[in-house]
């Protein structure tokens, strides 16, 4: 894995971009805690394909979040980066808040993606399932909320530190403070920004997956993203959380790599 | 100095086990703990305490506004403040204050704050905070990383619509207004604003462009608050402003008996309430992701200004919170002696009073009351001989003759 620099035009903001492995271009955008410690994902991906992930302004390196503030300045960065890395016929895949994104960037620019993926992706609300408020936990009680596997996830979170280091802790806080400060603007106070009524829109074959332990999107909503894309498939993953691609890489790269 | 008697209304009705069975005072304790005809009484002997200190001598008396919670009952203060304009005629009415950029559109404050100021003669101060993260993002919604921007706008917005004398258009990113008319407007053509800050470089530098007065409200007391205060002090003077002491007002927990045993006897339950039940806040609701700016989290990451740190407040013994004066309570020469190291170490010409703390009754609240007024009070008065005991800039400017409320009533 390596990461560059690059200045997306016309907005003049500058993002990191981390790039790793050969073949067909994948563009993967990061969920709202962005990408973990030597990102299992994004490793597995790149064994099989040219995998592209830019950060979003308030995330790592990239910079010029505060002229980004809904959802449409948002999704129309996203297209910008897009046209920046200039990939060729990528498969746009997203994480929850970046699956968010994705979808947005489908529905915009109906023509420009043609090949989409989600995992467990946000942007809908259930009244009668409702979405845990991720703004308000405290970093113990993040793995439990994202994994299935809650001691494993605990691991791949604090690689490279230790909670109980004050030191490492406020770093992590600044961090944090920063990226779901970011994340909030879309997500915060009800993940929520009108999706619903856009997604109709999408005309990308569309790949969706969910862990079937999803206890922070439940995987019923997995099946209203599917109810509104016309050219979608649903695929459940098991023994998996909501950080789907972490905790089971292989099993997700087998999905996309079936469906692609 | 000025003195407001300061009402925060708790629900004074919470179990022992409290701190066991609930995770946080706000946000998401279940409203069923709340009894609407224990409500009626409670309201009603806060606002009798509000009166009382009017008249016994305080300079001026305070609410303030939360949501979702147990720890202070006025979502609305306006509300609160609108009755007081009825039955006190001389002190300032310190609302402290409205939470701008909750209200939508936030010119609604502009006009509230009229309406209180005409019908109190022109006795209004008016704070403008950004509202706690519990209040502002959980409680009301705002998105944390905008809160700061929609603050400044709505400011922006009220100041303009307090100036003009005729009908404007305000064209903001979070209002869009094509009539602005603010009917009334105020006796004070600018009432005194306050400025509840935390802390950030940022809030002093709003207040010393506007002069506007910075409050610091901590539970903390002064012996943790002298670091925040001198890096207030410290700007003043890069900005090379006066060093008005009214440039700044302070919080503090104040408990008044005949000696300092009495205190402990009188007070302690209520204290004890104070800090373990209203307090109590989950950490993970006392500071939304964005709603600190970087720069600001950096500078104070883990320290004593994170709301976290200054809320979660371990089981502290009356000792405790004596010693480490986060109150100031005893004898009335003792409470002299500390709040007089407290306004010199601090440097502040305003003092907002908690004297009704937790569950204390109202008999206990009026002892405490009257104690300060007539024993302690009058000993601070004049601890700023340089400043005559006011400034100007900084306290209302009430209208020569209002009307006589009880001679209208009849």
């Amino acid at each position: 894995m390596k990461s560059r620099l690059l200045t997306v035009k016309p907005s003049g903001i500058r993002i990191e971009v981390v790039e790793a492995g050969k073949g067909r271009d994948l563009l993967y955008l990061h969920g709202a805690g962005g990408h973990m410690p030597a990102d299992p994902l994004i490793a597995a991906l790149a064994t099989k394909y040219r995998v592209v992930a830019p950060l979003l302004p308030g995330y790592g390196q990239s910079t010029g979040e505060d002229g980004l503030r809904d959802m449409l300045d948002i999704a129309l960065h996203g297209l910008d980066v897009l046209e920046a890395l200039k990939l060729r016929k990528p498969i746009v895949v997203g994480h929850s808040m970046g699956g968010m994104i994705a979808a947005e960037m489908a529905a915009i620019a109906r023509t420009e993606v043609a090949n989409l993926c989600l995992l467990a992706p946000a942007g809908l609300w259930l009244d009668d399932h409702p979405i845990a408020d991720i703004f308000s936990k405290l970093p113990y009680e993040l793995p439990g909320l994202l994994f299935h596997d809650a001691q494993a996830g605990a691991r791949l979170l604090a690689s490279g530190g230790d909670m109980n280091d004050p030191e490492f802790l406020k770093q992590f806080l600044v961090m944090n403070a920063r990226r779901l400060g970011m994340a909030g603007k879309i997500l915060f106070p009800i993940p929520d920004r009108g999706l619903g009524q856009r997604l109709q829109r999408i005309a990308a074959r569309t790949l969706i997956v969910w862990g079937t332990e999803d206890v922070l999107i439940p995987p019923v909503y997995g099946h209203a993203f599917k109810k509104a894309i016309s050219k979608s498939k649903l695929t459940r993953i098991a023994k998996a959380g909501h950080a789907v691609g972490q905790e089971k890489p292989a099993a997700v790269l087998k999905a996309i790599r079936e469906f692609f | 100095m000025k003195f407001t008697w300061f009402h925060l209304m708790p629900w004074p009705h919470m179990p022992d086990d409290f701190r066991e069975k609930h995770r946080s005072v706000w946000v998401d304790l279940p409203n069923r703990m709340y009894e609407p005809e224990l409500g009626h009484i409670a309201y009603h002997q806060y606002l009798d305490q509000l009166e009382y200190a009017e008249q016994v001598g305080f300079d001026g008396i305070g609410v303030n506004e939360h949501h979702a919670n147990a720890y202070g009952l006025m979502p609305s203060p306006n509300i609160m403040a609108a009755t007081l304009t009825r039955r006190t005629s001389k002190a300032a009415l310190v609302v402290l204050g409205n939470s701008i950029a909750l209200y939508n559109p936030p010119l609604r404050v502009a006009e509230e704050f009229a309406m209180l100021d005409v019908l109190s003669g022109g006795r209004l101060v008016a704070g403008f905070p950004v509202g706690t993260s519990m209040d502002t993002n959980y409680a009301y919604g705002t998105i944390p990383a905008l809160t700061r921007e929609k603050y400044a706008e709505a400011h922006d917005l009220i100041r303009k619509a307090w100036a003009a004398d005729e009908p404007f258009a305000f064209n903001g990113r979070y209002t869009k207004l094509r009539y602005v008319n603010c009917w009334p407007k105020p006796i004070q053509k600018l009432p005194p604003i306050f400025i509840p800050g935390g802390g950030s470089v940022e809030t002093y530098d709003f207040c010393l462009d506007n002069t506007y007065s910075y409050s610091y409200l901590s539970y903390s007391g002064y012996l943790r608050a002298k670091l925040l205060m001198e890096g207030y002090w410290k700007r003043v003077a890069e900005r090379k402003v006066d060093e008005s002491p009214y440039r700044a007002g302070f919080a503090q927990v104040i408990c008044v008996a005949d000696t300092d045993a009495e205190a402990e006897r009188l007070y302690g339950p209520h204290v004890n309430y104070f800090y373990n039940r209203c307090l109590h806040v989950y950490p993970g609701f006392a500071d939304a992701p964005g709603y600190r700016t970087v720069k600001t989290i950096q500078t104070g990451a883990l320290s004593q200004f994170t709301q976290a740190a200054a809320r979660d407040y371990p089981k502290m013994s009356w000792k405790d919170l004596v010693d480490g004066r986060y109150i100031v309570a005893g004898s009335p020469e003792t409470v002299r002696q500390q709040m007089e190291e407290l306004i010199k170490t601090l440097r502040v010409g305003n003092i907002f009073c908690l004297m009704h703390v937790g569950n204390m009754p109202n008999d206990k609240v009026r002892h405490s009351t009257r104690l300060f007024a007539e024993k302690v009070m009058p000993h601070l008065r004049n601890l700023w001989p340089e400043w005559k005991n006011h400034d100007d800039r900084f306290w209302m400017h009430p209208m020569n003759e209002p009307v006589p409320l009880k001679v209208a009533a009849e």
